[in-house]
């Protein structure tokens, strides 16, 4: 449903997007997880066609977001990261725009106000101005201007930042209820929004893709290697070859200021990587294990500490 | 169309819910009050004096000595006020983050800067609608002709029209509004007096000054002359603000 090529995007010198490239399928919701400044909120508005990429290629439903964004617009529905309302409008009156805006035929304008503000639950709220309401109904508002033109697509930036933990549990609720109607992808900081909210994640740091797959594909990986990080007190390239030899050992590379070396999940090498280093008097300075899990990896990656 | 008009209706209601429509007009028809009432109190006092010499009576023209200079007036006042009008057009929905919302759907570039447009047309047609009123109240006075004054008016709204679509260009430039008021205010003054430098040069530059010139081209309305080439210099004026908002507008999607 939404595929994203090798998407570049440059601020004069300052490159947010950096090669990036994912897939969402159909109905499924997906989360854009990474820490601030990671370049999420430069993705979605690219895809959403608020700015234009530097290099690449973007499609939704099958149609260009760059040659055709008009198609795209029509199916999409955004909520941006700051929700875009009018302080001075009615929540219900703003929403009559929007669905005026959004291309919804007279007709039926007012039956798509309607099933929005149910389907946000505006009820108690529909004739107080935008500027009166409290914060948890204002990004209800912009979930709500966001779904109502029933789009097959909905991107939302960060929806539950700001929000406090009873609101959020309600604005997560809402939004699992949308899937299997409308693909989702959803920007987030924080990794268990995530893991409650989406079938699939897609980590970037600094413009860059760090993981991408379905939740189970993600932890099936994580948990298809195991092995050690160790430091040495000298390192040096020509040991990692020595590595290599010892039998059971599937990959060995250079990390930070030591090595990591990985065996298939179900062995166990670390007795015979010890015996090696003690055997030839390395100076084994540390070993821990390498064993992640998502929350292991997006610590990783938050913290800078990536493999490559 | 229907898209141009939603945007408008929008933009009309913001401006009628919001005390902006009502100072500023307010502020426009109490200085145009004042003007008008000046004007008739110095006509009637001229009329009594000529009134005692009947060869002269003929020359007295409500036409020329009242709403020739209260045209003049008005289109000062404009000029002062209109920028406070159409500051807010873009720079408040960049500062609020609803260019957001209005970029991303599916409605063009052209299509909202038309609807902002033609909403800020409306709120000049309102004011001069209302100075129409007073305008009525000469008959109570005299016999003015019909025809020069509805020229007049054609020729206020267009030089209206033009100071919006240069203040909605400058307002497509900035998220700050006051900024955005101060750049329109400054290049209106500029193009009015423009004509000033232009007995100080000769040649081609001094017609180029003069043709650019607001002044010219409202003069001959004023007198109820109304000339094809007037017409095109205010459209082609609107023509260019509009345009270059536009270019802003589509230029910032690619920072
Ligand atoms: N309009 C802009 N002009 C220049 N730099 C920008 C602009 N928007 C974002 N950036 C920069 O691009 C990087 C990515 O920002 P953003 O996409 O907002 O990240 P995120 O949403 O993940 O926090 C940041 O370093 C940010 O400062
Ligand atoms: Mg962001």
């Amino acid at each position: 449903m939404i595929e994203v090529e090798h998407l570049f995007k440059k601020y004069g010198d300052l490159l947010a997007v950096h090669d990036l490239s994912f897939s969402v399928k159909k109905g499924q919701i997906w989360g854009l997880l990474g820490p601030n400044a990671a370049g999420k909120t430069t993705t979605m508005r690219i895809l959403t066609g608020y700015l234009s990429a530097t290099d690449g290629k973007a499609t939704v439903a099958g149609y260009d977001v760059f040659e055709q964004p008009n198609k795209v617009k029509r199916i999409m529905g955004y909520l941006p990261e700051n929700v875009p309302l009018y302080p001075e409008m009615t929540v219900q009156s703003f929403l009559h725009f929007v669905a005026e805006i959004k291309q919804i035929p007279a007709s039926t304008r007012k039956e798509a106000v309607e099933k929005s503000i149910s389907l946000s639950t505006l009820e108690p709220v529909r004739g107080r101005l935008i500027k009166n309401i409290s914060r948890g109904f204002k990004q209800r508002v912009g979930i709500a201007q966001a779904l109502i033109h029933d789009p097959q697509v909905l991107i939302l930036d960060e929806p539950t930042i700001g929000l406090d933990p009873a609101q959020i549990i309600e604005i997560r609720q809402l939004i699992k209820n949308l899937k299997g109607d409308h693909t989702i992808i959803l920007s987030t900081h924080i990794l268990a929004e995530v893991t409650q909210t989406c079938d699939g994640v897609v980590i970037i740091n600094e413009g860059k893709l760090m993981a991408a797959g379905s939740l189970e594909e993600l932890t099936a990986s994580l948990q298809e290697k195991d092995g050690v990080f160790i430091r040495l007190r000298e390192g040096g390239k020509e040991k990692v070859e020595h590595f290599q030899n010892i039998p059971g050992v599937d990959k060995v590379s250079i990390r930070d200021d030591g090595f990591s070396i990985e065996w298939t999940k179900g062995k166990d090498s670390r007795d015979d990587i010890t015996r090696y280093i003690v055997e030839r008097n390395w100076g084994l300075l540390e070993m821990r294990s390498l064993a992640m899990d998502i929350e292991e990896l997006y610590l990783r990656v938050i913290t800078g500490e990536t493999e490559q | 169309m229907s898209n141009i008009w939603a945007v408008c209706k929008k933009e009309i209601k913001t401006y009628f819910t919001s005390p902006i429509a009502y100072v500023t007009i307010t502020v426009f028809l109490v200085l145009a009050g004042f003007f008008f009432q000046n004007l008739i109190l110095w006509f009637n006092q001229y009329s009594m004096q000529m009134a005692q010499n009947p060869s002269y009576l003929q020359q007295i023209n409500i036409n020329q000595m009242v709403f020739s200079p209260l045209f003049h007036n008005i289109s000062l006042i404009l000029l002062f006020i209109i920028p406070f009008l159409t500051m807010r057009l873009f720079s408040e929905e960049m500062k609020r983050k609803t260019d957001e919302l209005l970029y991303t759907s599916p409605i063009s570039v052209k299509q909202i800067i038309l609807g902002k447009y033609f909403a800020s047309l409306f709120v000049l047609l309102v004011m001069l609608l209302l100075t129409g009123i007073l305008s009525m109240l000469t008959f109570v006075y005299g016999n003015p002709e019909v025809k020069p004054i509805l020229i007049g008016y054609l020729g206020l709204f267009l030089m209206g029209a033009t100071f919006m679509a240069i203040g909605t260009f400058y307002s497509s430039l900035t998220e700050n509004q006051v900024v955005s008021a101060a750049l329109a205010l400054g290049t209106l003054l500029l193009l009015f007096v423009l004509n000033w430098a232009s007995q100080f040069i000769q040649g081609i530059w001094k017609d180029v000054l003069n043709y650019v010139s607001f002044s010219q081209h409202f003069d001959n309305m004023t007198k109820g002359i109304l000339d094809t080439a007037d017409l095109v210099y205010y459209i082609s004026f609107i023509f260019l603000g509009l345009f270059l908002a536009h270019s802003v507008i589509l230029s910032r999607r690619w920072r």
